[in-house]
């Protein structure tokens, strides 16, 4: 079984939700990126998602278009990601690990050749920001033999009829934007999100996470509340980008936050 | 669609895409609005009165048609060719992009949204929207790289003229594709209200179709004034291609006349052997990026290329998807002129002719003052003069060492 199934399994049995932090691989570096996703995990994430840099981050905020610049200016590349996770496998056989990024360094590496070093590194699901169901017939067939998860991005303005597709043709989990906007804004609407996730669970029988816009462990706990799983990025990339110059205190600050946000998460009570 | 090369269907099929290009690959707030945006073009331009207004307003705002003028002592000196010039740097605001942005303008009120956002590269396009946006009332922002807002002051304080924001691109590359990443932002974020004039033939589906056949006026009237002018057909067309918004309105309604030679030309910078350029067909090979897949300039990574040209409206490492199309089916051909050669005709246009060519244009009249010479007199080149120099006179006079 894939380890994204697993993992929500075993949370629906539990009653919880998924925390599912996100870093921009090789933000500053891949050694600080590993030690940070370890340090996650072991401050109580459930699922780690790993940012692909890349040069033209078009539904991304200022927070993660700056991470990309600084990971590419570091050299960082989807090779580079993908060294990342398998290094991250080698001592954690557990945890999955969802890459998410754009499809051009996908397709310029060839989606073959993509598919099996991620499946090689241990990745369990991807996740292409601009990569729509309708333009997705190559890419998914592949990344099912290889029991990797194709993720799918579900906006406040998806029809029905779209939803039931990424139902049907994606696995793992559907990722909700919270909002119409770019990853980091702040402008959370609870109430809103969870009249929409009532209605997509109507349409699909897959986890649903939610993202963009969740900074806080009261926002966490709101979230998590009526989704099977929590995902914060840009409040995590900030800090990576405020303490560039101190790795230790980087370390420690990113693993409180994982922790308070890991808190709020599993401890909401949910319907 | 068929992507078999020996019999191309000249597209776009149901989904967008022109062969194995174009398509949809945007972010997925967007899907919902683009399907609108389809279905609100769709039935505009199935609807007469819709027409005949957009025809209206290019006859009477414009000022179409344009004219076909034989460039007589230029095609003398070369001794090959008659080098007539399609003369879109007389259109209002001097150049093509305004017959797009009439068209998206109208679509905009037409779909009740009252605020508009436009990329911008050398600022033509960028004047053209904040122009359409003047005149109907609507809100305007024009995202722009701050490297262009340096070197188009001019355009940059007519769009400020015509009452429009005009918001300095610090990411990346600080160029056009940056630029178009903002504009692709405060769309997802404003997408209630807003409606996003992109400038040229790139951009997710409906995009590359529609700018097309608001520019296809180009080449519907260019085919015309030659037939009724020389009694036949030009033996080639020549255009700048950086989207290639002019180059698929002039080629489009050619496409059928096979002894009709399409020349697209890219902007060579300091050389298609060094890395300054802007030459996606010539070198690069297909990726995705802003929203639909095509020629793009990119490392082994993936990672999309930053571009050198004289010419910032040429300065795009992408290319429409309808373009990739054509060179695959070698249907068009793609060459590169570099900067000096862009300059050198610059520089000859004005002097023989009189008239002060876009820096992008100049790109296309090099060619044809390269192609010319080894050309008999009965034989007939076709240039789109996409648009006027005035823009550029800056750029030149530092060139130059002159201060203005």
């Amino acid at each position: 079984m894939n380890r994204i199934d697993a993992c929500f399994e075993r949370l629906k049995a539990e009653g919880r939700a998924a925390l599912v932090p996100y870093l921009t691989a090789g933000d500053p570096d891949a050694d600080t990126t590993l030690e940070l996703l370890h340090q996650m995990v072991e401050a109580g994430a459930d699922i780690v998602e790993l940012g692909v840099p890349f040069s033209d981050p078009m539904a991304d905020g200022p927070t993660i278009q700056l991470a990309c610049e600084r990971a590419l200016d570091a050299g960082m590349s989807l090779r580079g990601t993908l060294d990342i996770a398998r290094r991250f496998r080698m001592t954690n056989s557990d945890t999955p690990l969802v890459l998410m990024g754009y499809l051009n360094p996908v397709e310029a590496m060839g989606s073959a050749a993509f598919v099996a070093a991620a499946k090689e590194a241990g990745v369990d699901g991807v996740l292409s920001v601009d990569l729509a169901v309708e333009e997705a017939d190559t890419l998914v067939p592949e990344l099912e033999a290889a029991d990797i998860a194709p993720i799918f991005l579900v906006a406040p303005t998806t029809s029905d009829a779209r939803i039931r597709k990424m139902g049907e043709v994606g696995r793992g989990y559907l990722y909700y934007v919270s909002l119409k906007g770019v990853t980091g804004s702040a402008q959370l609407d609870v109430d809103s999100v969870s009249s929409r996730i009532t209605a997509i669970r109507s349409l699909t029988g897959l986890p649903i996470a939610v993202g963009f816009g969740i900074r806080t462990p009261e926002h966490a706990a709101a979230i998590a509340a009526v989704a099977d799983a929590v995902v914060v990025g840009s409040a995590l990339v900030e800090i990576v980008a405020e303490h560039a110059e101190d790795r230790a205190r980087m370390c420690q600050l990113v693993r409180e936050r994982a922790a308070a946000l890991a808190d709020a998460t599993h401890g909401a009570a949910r319907a | 669609m068929s992507t078999d090369l020996s019999d191309p269907v000249f597209g776009p099929d149901a989904r967008g895409h022109f062969g194995p290009y174009g398509g949809r690959f945007v972010a997925e707030t967007l899907m919902g609005p683009l399907d609108e945006l389809e279905q609100a073009f769709r039935s505009s331009w199935a609807d007469p009165a819709f027409r005949a207004q957009f025809d209206r307003d290019l006859a009477h705002y414009v000022g179409r048609p344009s004219p076909l003028y034989l460039a007589e002592r230029l095609s003398r000196e070369l001794g090959g060719a008659q080098i007539y010039f399609k003369r879109e740097d007389l259109n209002h605001t001097g150049a093509h992009k305004v017959n797009n942005t009439i068209g998206q303008a109208l679509l905009a009120a037409q779909m009740g949204k009252t605020r508009i956002i436009a990329e911008t590269g050398a600022g033509q396009h960028g004047v053209a929207s904040a122009t359409v946006a003047a005149r109907l009332g609507l809100e305007c922002v024009v995202y722009m790289g701050a490297e262009d807002i340096a070197r188009q002051a001019p355009n940059v304080y007519r769009m400020k003229l015509l009452g429009a924001e005009v918001v300095p691109v610090t990411s990346g590359t600080r160029t056009l594709k940056d630029a178009l990443n903002e504009a692709l932002r405060d769309w997802v974020t404003n997408v209630d209200n807003t409606f996003y004039i992109i400038g040229t033939v790139a951009g997710p589906a409906p995009y590359p179709e529609m700018v097309r056949e608001f520019q296809t006026v180009i080449g519907r009237e260019a085919r015309a004034q030659c037939l009724e002018m020389t009694g036949r057909l030009p033996d080639a067309l020549i255009a700048c291609v950086g989207g290639g918004s002019n180059a698929i309105g002039l080629f489009h309604p050619f496409i059928a006349d096979k002894d009709v030679r399409m020349i697209g030309v890219e902007a060579a910078g300091d050389g298609l052997n060094t890395k300054r350029h802007a030459a996606s067909l010539c070198a690069g090979r297909p990726g995705v990026l802003h929203g639909n897949r095509t020629y793009l300039l990119q490392d082994d990574n993936g990672q999309v290329s930053g571009t050198h040209s004289v010419s910032a409206g040429l300065d795009y490492p992408g290319v429409g998807p309808e373009h990739a199309w054509l060179k695959d089916c070698h249907r068009a051909e793609y060459v590169g002129i570099d900067d000096k050669e862009a300059l050198a005709a610059f520089h000859r246009v004005t002097r023989t002719e009189g008239i002060i060519p876009a820096l992008e244009s100049s790109h296309a009249l090099a060619q044809a003052i390269k192609m010319a010479p080894d050309m008999s007199p009965d034989q007939i080149l076709l240039v789109n003069l996409s648009g006027r120099g005035d823009k550029d006179v800056n750029t030149i006079a530092d060139l130059e060492n002159i201060q203005l």
